[in-house]
């Protein structure tokens, strides 16, 4: 039960911050969205993104900057066994099940589904 | 920017600028709060069916669970839930992964009858696309960093 709580505290509060972004500073949801991913990945080389994963589970874990955290994550994991190589074989190692599903679910859709509106 | 704009331009920009309805920032937020943070929740309560009946562990359980995000937001979007959902919550779905399947799936769909090649495979990935750019290399940027780090500090 704690674990949802703080998964809707800090999924929330990451929600505001990129509410903000939109509102106050006028930035585009690419902009919004790309920022949040590199915040994520400043913060996973800082050490800080997995201990928020840890006390906020999905909280953490389902916002777009988690994403910069998961390509930090697969490089970094893929660097210590084999070298420079390994942050390319590794970057996408994590991010793997996002990308792909949404690539292949989203052109099943436009297969599926007429446009709105 | 940085372009000098006639006294004209200028006169326009401030007057459309008071113009412009004021956001109701402190309300948006409030939204995005609550939107994003039942996105979450939802997220929470997939990791633990899947740590619980699959067999997953804590580490492995985040990529099913965001694969069942991203089927369930596409789904919706399709059938136009989603982006009913969005125009009320603004960042709140934008923020969650099931805001980037979102704007993949719903760019598939609305360029569909522009070919399957360059309209859906060419436009899905126009939001995604710098969000995977960036990313990537911002990630890219600090392994090296690392790797410099491991090379002098050891």
């Amino acid at each position: 039960m704690d674990k949802i709580f703080w998964a809707f505290v800090i999924g929330g509060l990451i929600c505001v911050i990129g509410q903000i972004m939109m509102d106050v500073f006028a930035l585009t949801p690419a902009h919004t969205m790309s920022t949040l991913v590199v915040a994520g990945a400043i913060l996973g080389g800082l050490g800080l993104y997995e201990p928020l994963i840890k006390f906020a589970g999905a909280g953490a874990s389902v916002p777009i900057s988690s994403f910069g955290n998961s390509l930090l994550k697969g490089a970094f994991t893929e660097l210590e066994k084999d070298g420079p190589i390994g942050i390319f074989t590794g970057i996408f190692e994590l991010t793997s099940s996002g990308v792909s599903s949404a690539i292949i679910f989203g052109f099943m859709a436009s297969l599926i589904f007429k446009p709105k509106g | 920017m940085g372009k000098k704009l006639t006294p004209e331009q200028q006169n326009y920009k401030d007057f459309s600028k008071k113009r412009e309805p004021k956001r109701p920032v402190f309300k948006n937020c409030i939204k995005a709060f609550v939107v994003g943070g039942l996105i979450c929740v939802l997220g929470q309560i997939f990791q633990a069916i899947y740590i619980k009946h699959f067999g997953f562990t804590e580490k492995t359980a985040a990529s099913p669970t965001s694969a069942t995000l991203i089927i369930i937001s596409v789904l919706l979007t399709g059938l136009g839930v989603y982006d009913k959902i969005a125009q009320w919550a603004g960042a709140g779905t934008a923020v969650p992964i099931t805001g980037f399947a979102n704007t993949m799936a719903s760019a598939a769909i609305e360029h569909r009858s522009e070919g399957y090649v360059l309209g859906v495979g060419g436009n899905m990935f126009k939001i995604s696309g710098p969000v995977i750019v960036f990313g990537v290399f911002s990630a890219f940027v600090i392994s090296i960093i690392k790797v410099i780090f491991n090379f002098f500090g050891g």
